[in-house]
């Protein structure tokens, strides 16, 4: 669900200037690049960290919400709950697999992701405190997502492309649910507005870092432009998700927790106040509230399942050694 | 994760929308045998309705042309215009053929 401004990205590259003023006009040209043919190692190692970035964010995703759904209040929120986690799962399979085509192993990006290599969506290290967090995720944090995923639908890389579609098809439902949590929490009693405002407060500044840093400071924003791989820059697109969301807030009168937001007739945009870079720092390198958790879950949980990796291809080998290959006729 | 582990085989999904239709490259997924990796293909690629049927074939199977002869494989076929209908001369009056 959720990409955010890649995180230390090295988009540099030694191949000879015909190679890539070549590679440059493909990608000028609109032309998918697919997995096996010739690109510059900048542009192989750039995707490569993006889309693993990406997929590790969708699979830390699931903790957050998973928090909840036993205790979800109702029976329509709590199967509705257990569809968004298990898709965040499939988009999660279908990143690792863009990734995949390029030449890295999803033994390696999981190996990355537990011992703390690579990096996942800062979002996730925040906590899941009560139920309006779930209206909260579902509604910005999806939606931020959605801001960000729409144009990577149009990405240099084909497969990576193609995943994004897939997603963001099945990320609508996502962020109408969240929104509805909020709807019917904000429209409820004193202290069920409270909850709802309470979480908006919460998510509303760590969804906005979400973006990414300032365009001034992203370092490898350029490149990835150039390549097509991103569309519209961080600040762009974090713009068109404040101007999105603002009147949703207001609809269920709820108040977007920036005194410094604005409408600017000018710009037909909101201005807003200034993002807490430290604590987006914080958070990315380690520091924030959940880091450790997540990642003590997610090493639980590959650990408690090696044993069933182990036995199925125990038992694929043993079938395969008893007799030749059966063979499925394909209907 | 133990260093001793092996890696899963990757499996290629194709999925029919429905009947009438051709089974699609839909993406990829991991999986020990053929059953295994059906279960995984519905539950990954059919969550909402995309097909009546799944085929899942061991990605190492597959023999793919190389992109970097793109150009000698394909190429020949664009200057045989004499393949295509309107290459022929055919006057109004005839009508339709």
């Amino acid at each position: 669900m959720y990409s955010q401004g890649l995180i230390g990205a090295d988009s540099s590259t030694t191949e000879s200037e015909e190679f890539l003023a070549l590679f440059q006009a493909r990608i000028d040209r609109e032309e998918k690049i697919e997995p096996n043919d010739p690109m510059p190692e900048g542009y192989r190692r750039t995707l490569v960290r993006q889309i693993g970035q990406h997929a590790h964010s969708e699979i830390v995703g699931m903790l957050p919400e998973g928090n909840w759904i036993t205790r979800a209040p109702s029976l329509r929120r709590k199967i509705a709950l257990l569809a968004k986690v298990q898709d965040e799962g499939g988009h999660g399979l279908y990143l690792y697999s863009a990734a995949e085509t390029l030449g890295v192993s999803r033994e390696q990006m999981t190996a990355e992701l537990l011992s703390g290599k690579a990096k996942y969506s800062s979002i996730f290290n925040y906590p899941t405190l009560t139920w309006a967090d779930i209206g909260a995720i579902g509604w910005l944090v999806d939606g931020a997502a959605i801001m960000n995923q729409i144009p990577l639908c149009r990405c240099s890389y084909g497969p990576y492309a193609r995943a994004m579609i897939r997603v963001c098809k099945e990320e609508s439902f996502h962020q109408r649910q969240g929104y509805e949590i909020m709807m019917a929490l904000a429209r409820g009693s004193d202290e069920q507005k409270e909850m709802a405002q309470d979480a908006l407060n919460r998510w509303w500044w760590p969804s906005l870092m979400m973006f990414g840093p300032h365009d001034s400071e992203s370092a490898h924003g350029e490149q990835s432009m150039a390549w097509k791989i991103k569309r519209f820059s961080n600040d762009e697109l974090r713009q068109k998700f404040i101007t999105a969301t603002v009147p949703q807030a207001e609809f269920i009168g709820l108040t977007v927790p920036d005194p410094e937001l604005k409408w600017n007739e000018e710009t037909k945009l909101y201005d807003h106040g200034e993002i807490d870079w430290a604590e987006f720092k914080a958070v990315v390198s380690g520091n924030g509230m959940m880091n450790r958790d997540r990642i003590r879950d997610r090493t639980k949980a590959h650990d408690d399942g090696a044993w069933v990796r182990e036995a199925a291809l125990a038992h694929a080998a043993k079938r395969a050694a008893r007799q030749p290959i059966p063979q499925e006729a394909a209907e | 994760m133990t260093s001793t582990e092996h890696a899963t085989p990757l499996w290629e999904v194709f999925i029919r929308p429905r009947n009438g239709l051709h089974h699609r490259h839909v993406g990829s997924l991991h999986a020990a045998d053929s059953a295994l990796a059906l279960q995984a293909a519905r539950d990954v690629y059919t969550r909402r309705g995309e097909g009546n049927s799944i085929w899942v074939v061991r990605s190492s199977e597959i023999a793919a042309s190389d992109p970097s002869f793109a150009e000698p494989m394909f190429e020949p076929a664009d200057d045989k215009i004499y393949r295509h209908p309107t290459f022929y001369d055919i006057p109004d009056e005839v009508g339709h053929m």
